[in-house]
C-alpha cells in the first residue's frame, strides 16, 4: 500500500520574487519581500523566524489559500500565482494537507470520520483507519474532538491531512498550543508520514530546537529569507531539546 | 455615567453590525404589533360605531311580525313588562324597476310614522328630508341603494307595491339600524344594486295594502332589567291570533347577526395571530442574543472583572433587546394604523354606518408596545440570565468543547448509514440543539399553517359554491307570490317569457318544538321529486322527499336535540294554534339558515287549508332573460324574486376581491416570518461554524460542497416543518370553521391538496431566498483569518 505511492523526484516548489503586501486602510505591510526559495520532493523543511517575519504568508500562499502581489510560484512546474478560485480549491483538494495549530477539527465528526471527511473526496485515498495508526491513534478513532488531548487532536488533524496521499504537507505551528512532551509525539508522527509517504513537508515552527529534525532549515526575517541551512545531520523528534 | 455611554456605543455598534438580524426580528414583531392593532382598532371600531349608531337610531331588542294585527292591540304590547318603546309598521318585499337596469331589483318599503320620529328604528338622514304628509309618492331610500345607483333627492324611480305601479320621488337618503348589512332575498352578500329599502309614509301604505288600522311588523326596545325571553313568549302570545311568526331577538336579526360574525372573526384574529408573531419573536430573539453573548463571553468576563455589576451587563443586553422592540412597534404601529384605514374604508362598502372611524386611541399603542417588549424580554431573559450566571474568571476562558453524540454514523467499521460525513455534520448539529431545531421547525411550520388557515376558505366557498348552486339550489331566479296561490299558479308561470321549467314550492312560517327548546323557522314544502331546487342529504346526495314526516337539517336538528326517528312539535303560524307531531325522517345537509323540508302534499296536509303554494323556482332561457325581468316588473301577483345567476355571480365577485386583498396580507406575513426564521437561522449557524465551514474550504471543498452542510441542516427543518404545518394549519382551520358557525351559515371545513401544496411552496420559497442570502457569505469566509484563531 504504502510502496504504491507515486514517487515524486526533483522540485516541488520553485518560487521566486515571491512579494505580499497587505494594504489594511492607510497601512502597507510587505508581508514577503522579493523571496526565492525551493523544496525538493520528499524533504522536511523548517520555516524559522519570529512573529510577523513571512513565513506564515509564505506557507498560505504555497498552500493556494492567497495569492501573491507578485512573483511566481510554480508547483510540479504549474504557475499557482494567476490561478482561478477554482484552480485553488482543486489544488488544495488533490495535492496538499494542511496541519494547523488549533487543529481544526470538525467538533461533530469522531476522529474516524474526520479523517473520512477528506477520503471521501479524494481519488486515491488510504482508508481512515490507516491514517489513523500511522499516527499512533487506531484506538481512539470512534472518539470526538471533545474526546480527545490536544495531542491526540493535532494527530487526528495529521492523519486527516495525510491520507489522501498529498504531495504537500504544510504544517502551521503544528506543536504551537502543546507542552513539550505531547509536541515531540505530534513531530514524531510528522516524521515517521514524511518517511513512510514521501510527501514534502513545511513546517513552521517558532520553536529553533527542532530545526534539527528537518532536512533544510529556512530562517525568515521581515519578510526575506535571511538563511538557508541543509542539515549534514538530522535528529530525532526525541531528542529535541524544546 | 461616562462608563455606560461606552457600554451604549457598545450597544449602538452591535446594532449596526447585526442590522439584517435585528430588522428580521423587527419585522416579525412588527406583524405581531400591526395585527393587533389592526384586529383590535376595527374591533373597537365597530363596536363602538355600532353602539352609538343603534343608541341614536333606537334600534330595537325585539322583532316579530304577523299576517294581519289591529293596532288596538299595541296596547297590550307596550303593558308587557320591560317593554320600554313599541313601533309597528307595515313592512312588506317589493319589486323596484330601476331604468336602464334589466333584472329587477328587489326591496322592503317600510313604513314610517306620518307625524314625528318612529319610537323604534329610528331613520338617520344623510340628505334631503323625510317625506310630507299628504304627499303619497315621496319615498326615502337608504345610502347604499341611492349610491348604487346615483340617485339624490328629487330623483325618481318606479316600484311595484301591491301589484301596482308607482312612480316615487326621492325625498332623502338614510341609514336604518335595521339594513347596516342590507343583504337581498337570496343573495349571500350585499349587492346594493340590486337590494334597496324605502321607507314611506304609514297611510299611504295603509292605503296600498288596505291595512287600515293594522300593522304586519312590530319591533320593540327594552328596558335594561327585562327579562328578553319573557318579552318575546308574552308578545308570541298576543301575535299569534294574527298569525305572528315568532319574535326574535337581535342575535337572529340579519344585519346584527353579520355584524357579529365579522366582530368574532376580528375578536379570533387578536387571539391567534399576534400571539404567534411575538411567540416566533421571542425565539429569535433569544437565538441572536445567546449567540451574541456567547461570542461576547470574554468581553462580559472582562466588564465584571472591571467592576460593572451584574445587573449593567442584563440591562446593557436588555437595551439590545427593547431597541429591536422598538424598531418593530414603529413599523408595526405605522403599518397596523395604514391598514386599519384601508379596513375602515373597506368596511365602509359593507356596513352602512354613518361614520366608521379606525380606532386610534393611545391605550391601543401603548398595549402593543407593552406586549411586544414583554415578548422580547421574555425571549431574552434566558440568554441574559446565562451572561448574568458566568462568573468573571470562567467568563474569559473560552468555553469548554461541544461534545456530539455519534448519531447518524455509528463507529468505524460497524453499521454505518449511507451519509456522506458532510450531511452527518448537518445531522448530528441538528441534534446536538434539539430545542432549537425543534423551535425553528415549529417556526417555519406556523407560516405554513397560517397560509392554510387563511386559504382553506376558497376551497370552502368553492365548495359551497358547488354544493348551493349547482346541487342543491339549481334554479335561475326564485318568484315569490304577494299571497299564497292555489296549484295552477305555477302554470302561469311557466307560461311566462323565457321560463324553460318551473317548480312550485310552499312556504310556511313556523315554531318547531322539541321539549323545552324551540325554534322558528320556515318550512319549505316542495315536490317529492324536486329536481331545480334539491335537499341534499349528509353525503350530498338529492333525496326524494318522502310523503310525510319533516327534513331538517343538521344544525337545527342538533339545536332541537333530535335523531332521525324523533317526534317532532310542529306549530304553523297561521294563526289557528294547531300543534301537530310530525316525525323527524332525515337530516339534510345546508349551509345557510335552519332548514326544515317537507314534501308539498304533507306540509298541505299539515296545514289543513287544502292545496297552495307561496311561489316557483325557474329555469330560464338565457336568451330570452331581458323578457322574464320585463315580465316579472309588470306581475302584480309576484311580490318579490331571486336571481340565483346573478347572487352567485355578484358572491363570486366580493370572494375574488377578498382573495386578493387576503392573498397579498397572508402571503406577505407568512413569507416575513419564514425569512425571519431562517434568516436568522442560517446567520447563527454560519457564525457558530464558520472556522468549521473555513475549514472546509481549506481542505479543497468547494463552496457548492460547503454550503451543503448549512442548507441540509436548514432544508431537513423546513421539510419537516411542512407536514407539522399541515397538521397545525388544519387544527386552526378547524377553530376557524367552528368559530364561523352561526344560524345564519356554516363554513365547511374544505382543504384541498393544492391548498397544503401552495402554502408550502410559498413557505419553501421563502425559505429558500432567505438561505441564499446567507450562502453568499459562505463565499466571502476568510479562510486565513479563521485558522489562525482559536473557537
Amino acid at each position: 500500500m504504502l510502496a504504491d505511492l507515486p514517487s515524486t523526484k526533483g522540485t516541488i516548489f520553485d518560487i521566486s520574487g515571491l512579494t505580499k503586501i497587505y494594504r489594511t486602510g492607510e497601512v502597507e505591510v510587505r508581508a514577503l519581500n522579493g523571496v526565492d526559495l525551493t523544496l525538493e520532493a520528499g524533504e522536511m523543511a523548517v520555516l524559522l523566524g519570529p512573529s510577523g517575519s513571512g513565513k506564515s504568508t509564505l506557507l498560505n500562499i504555497v498552500g493556494g489559500l492567497d495569492r501573491p502581489t507578485s512573483g511566481s510560484v510554480k508547483f510540479k512546474g504549474e504557475e499557482l500565482a494567476g490561478a482561478s478560485d477554482r484552480d485553488l480549491t482543486a489544488y488544495r483538494r488533490d495535492h496538499v494537507g494542511f496541519v494547523f495549530q488549533f487543529y481544526n477539527l470538525i467538533p461533530s465528526l469522531t476522529a474516524w470520520e474526520n479523517v473520512a471527511l477528506i477520503t471521501e473526496v479524494a481519488s486515491d485515498p488510504m482508508t481512515p483507519s490507516e491514517a489513523l495508526s500511522l499516527v499512533g491513534l487506531e484506538a481512539r478513532m470512534n472518539h470526538f474532538p471533545a474526546q480527545l488531548s490536544g495531542g491526540e487532536q493535532q494527530r487526528v488533524a495529521i492523519a486527516r491531512a495525510i491520507a489522501k496521499r498529498p504531495e504537500v504537507l504544510l504544517c502551521d505551528e503544528p506543536t504551537g498550543a502543546l507542552d513539550s512532551a505531547t509536541g515531540i509525539i505530534v513531530l514524531e508522527a510528522l516524521a515517521r508520514v514524511n518517511e513512510e509517504t514521501g510527501a514534502t513537508t513545511a513546517i513552521i515552527t517558532h520553536n529553533a530546537g527542532i530545526r534539527k529534525i528537518a532536512h533544510r532549515v529556512y530562517s525568515f526575517l521581515d519578510g526575506q529569507i535571511a538563511s538557508c541551512e541543509l542539515n549534514e545531520e538530522r535528529i530525532k523528534p526525541s531528542e529535541v531539546s524544546w | 455615567m461616562k462608563a455606560l455611554s461606552m457600554l451604549d456605543r457598545k450597544l449602538v455598534r452591535d446594532l449596526a453590525r447585526l442590522w439584517a438580524q435585528s430588522l428580521a426580528i423587527a419585522l416579525v414583531m412588527a406583524c405581531g404589533v400591526m395585527t393587533l392593532i389592526l384586529a383590535l382598532g376595527a374591533t373597537r371600531a365597530l363596536e363602538d360605531t355600532r353602539a352609538a349608531f343603534y343608541d341614536r337610531t333606537r334600534f330595537g331588542d325585539v322583532f316579530a311580525s304577523a299576517t294581519r294585527a289591529p293596532e288596538s292591540i299595541k296596547t297590550a304590547i307596550a303593558a308587557i313588562d320591560g317593554v320600554s318603546a313599541v313601533q309597528t309598521r307595515i313592512v312588506n318585499a317589493v319589486i323596484i324597476d330601476i331604468k336602464g337596469m334589466a333584472e329587477p331589483a328587489t326591496g322592503m318599503v317600510i313604513s314610517i310614522p306620518d307625524h314625528g320620529e318612529p319610537a323604534v328604528n329610528r331613520l338617520y338622514l344623510r340628505s334631503g328630508r323625510f317625506p310630507e304628509p299628504g304627499r303619497d309618492n315621496e319615498a326615502t331610500i337608504i345610502e347604499a341603494f341611492a349610491d348604487a345607483h346615483g340617485f339624490r333627492p328629487g330623483d325618481t324611480f318606479d316600484v311595484l307595491i301591491n301589484g301596482r305601479k308607482r312612480h316615487l320621488v326621492i325625498t332623502g337618503i338614510t341609514l336604518s339600524p335595521e339594513y347596516v348589512y342590507a343583504i337581498g332575498p337570496g343573495d349571500m352578500v350585499p349587492d346594493q344594486k340590486r337590494f334597496g329599502v324605502i321607507h314611506m309614509h304609514r297611510s299611504v301604505l295603509e292605503g296600498a295594502y288596505d291595512m287600515k288600522g293594522a300593522f304586519n311588523d312590530v319591533s320593540l326596545t327594552l328596558s335594561r332589567s327585562a327579562d328578553k325571553d319573557e318579552v318575546i313568549a308574552q308578545l308570541d302570545t298576543i301575535l299569534k291570533p294574527h298569525g305572528g311568526t315568532g319574535a326574535y331577538d337581535r342575535t337572529d336579526h340579519m344585519s346584527d347577526a353579520f355584524l357579529d360574525s365579522e366582530l368574532t372573526q376580528l375578536r379570533a384574529m387578536a387571539q391567534v395571530i399576534p400571539p404567534i408573531f411575538l411567540f416566533i419573536a421571542a425565539f429569535l430573539v433569544n437565538m441572536i442574543l445567546s449567540r451574541l453573548i456567547a461570542l461576547e463571553r470574554e468581553q462580559i468576563g472582562l466588564l465584571k472583572a472591571v467592576g460593572y455589576s451584574n445587573a449593567a451587563i442584563a440591562w446593557h443586553y436588555a437595551k439590545l433587546t427593547l431597541a429591536i422592540s422598538v424598531v418593530g412597534v414603529a413599523i408595526g404601529g405605522i403599518a397596523g394604523t395604514r391598514l386599519g384605514h384601508g379596513m375602515a374604508s373597506l368596511y365602509g362598502e359593507f356596513y352602512s354606518f354613518p361614520f366608521l372611524v379606525f380606532s386610534q386611541e393611545p391605550d391601543l399603542y401603548v398595549i402593543s408596545t407593552l406586549v411586544t417588549f414583554a415578548a422580547a424580554l421574555i425571549g431574552a431573559a434566558n440568554a441574559i440570565m446565562g451572561a448574568v450566571r458566568l462568573p468573571p474568571a470562567v467568563a474569559m476562558r473560552p468555553p469548554a468543547p461541544t461534545r456530539y453524540r455519534s448519531l447518524f454514523g455509528g463507529s468505524a467499521g460497524g453499521f454505518r448509514l449511507p451519509f456522506s460525513q458532510l450531511t452527518v455534520m448537518a445531522l448530528r448539529h441538528l441534534v446536538r440543539w434539539p430545542l432549537r431545531t425543534a423551535l425553528t421547525t415549529l417556526g417555519t411550520a406556523l407560516p405554513v399553517a397560517l397560509l392554510i388557515t387563511s386559504l382553506f376558505a376558497f376551497d370552502s366557498v368553492d365548495h359551497m359554491i358547488d354544493t348551493m348552486w349547482f346541487r342543491a339550489d339549481r334554479q335561475d331566479a326564485t318568484l315569490t307570490f304577494a299571497l299564497d296561490r292555489s296549484e295552477d299558479a305555477v302554470r302561469d308561470v311557466a307560461r311566462l317569457p323565457g321560463v324553460l321549467a318551473a317548480e312550485p314550492f310552499r312556504a310556511e312560517a313556523a315554531t318547531l318544538r322539541n321539549g323545552h327548546r324551540s325554534r322558528n323557522v320556515q318550512i319549505i314544502g316542495s315536490n317529492p321529486r324536486t329536481d331545480i331546487s334539491r335537499v341534499l342529504d349528509e353525503e350530498f346526495a338529492p333525496i326524494t322527499l318522502p310523503p310525510a314526516g319533516i327534513l331538517l337539517s343538521e344544525r337545527l336538528a342538533t339545536h332541537l336535540g333530535l335523531a332521525t326517528g324523533d317526534q317532532v312539535e310542529v306549530e304553523l303560524n297561521d294563526g289557528q294554534g294547531r300543534k301537530v307531531m310530525v316525525p323527524l325522517v332525515g337530516v339534510t345537509n345546508s349551509y345557510v339558515g335552519l332548514t326544515a323540508n317537507m314534501s308539498r302534499e304533507a306540509l298541505d296536509r299539515l296545514s289543513g287549508q287544502g292545496s297552495r303554494i307561496s311561489g316557483a323556482r325557474v329555469i330560464v332561457d338565457d336568451n330570452r332573460i331581458l323578457d322574464l325581468y320585463d315580465e316579472v316588473k309588470q306581475t302584480p301577483a309576484i311580490a318579490s324574486v331571486a336571481l340565483q345567476r346573478i347572487s352567485l355571480k355578484r358572491f363570486r365577485a366580493v370572494i375574488e376581491e377578498n382573495i386578493g386583498i387576503s392573498i397579498t396580507i397572508y402571503v406577505s406575513l407568512a413569507v416575513i416570518i419564514t425569512f425571519g426564521v431562517i434568516y436568522n437561522s442560517a446567520r447563527i449557524q454560519l457564525s457558530e461554524r464558520a472556522r468549521e465551514l473555513a475549514s472546509l474550504r481549506v481542505f479543497g471543498f468547494t463552496n457548492r460542497e460547503v454550503s451543503s452542510v448549512l442548507l441540509t441542516e436548514l432544508g431537513v427543518m423546513v421539510i419537516l416543518a411542512q407536514p407539522l404545518g399541515w397538521l397545525i394549519g388544519r387544527s386552526f382551520s378547524v377553530l376557524v370553521a367552528k368559530g364561523f358557525e352561526s344560524d345564519l351559515f356554516r363554513i365547511p371545513l374544505i382543504i384541498n391538496p393544492p391548498t397544503y401544496a401552495i402554502s408550502s411552496l410559498i413557505v419553501l420559497g421563502g425559505a429558500l431566498v432567505s438561505a441564499l442570502i446567507v450562502r453568499r457569505r459562505i463565499d466571502r469566509l476568510d479562510l486565513i483569518r479563521v485558522l489562525k484563531t482559536r473557537d
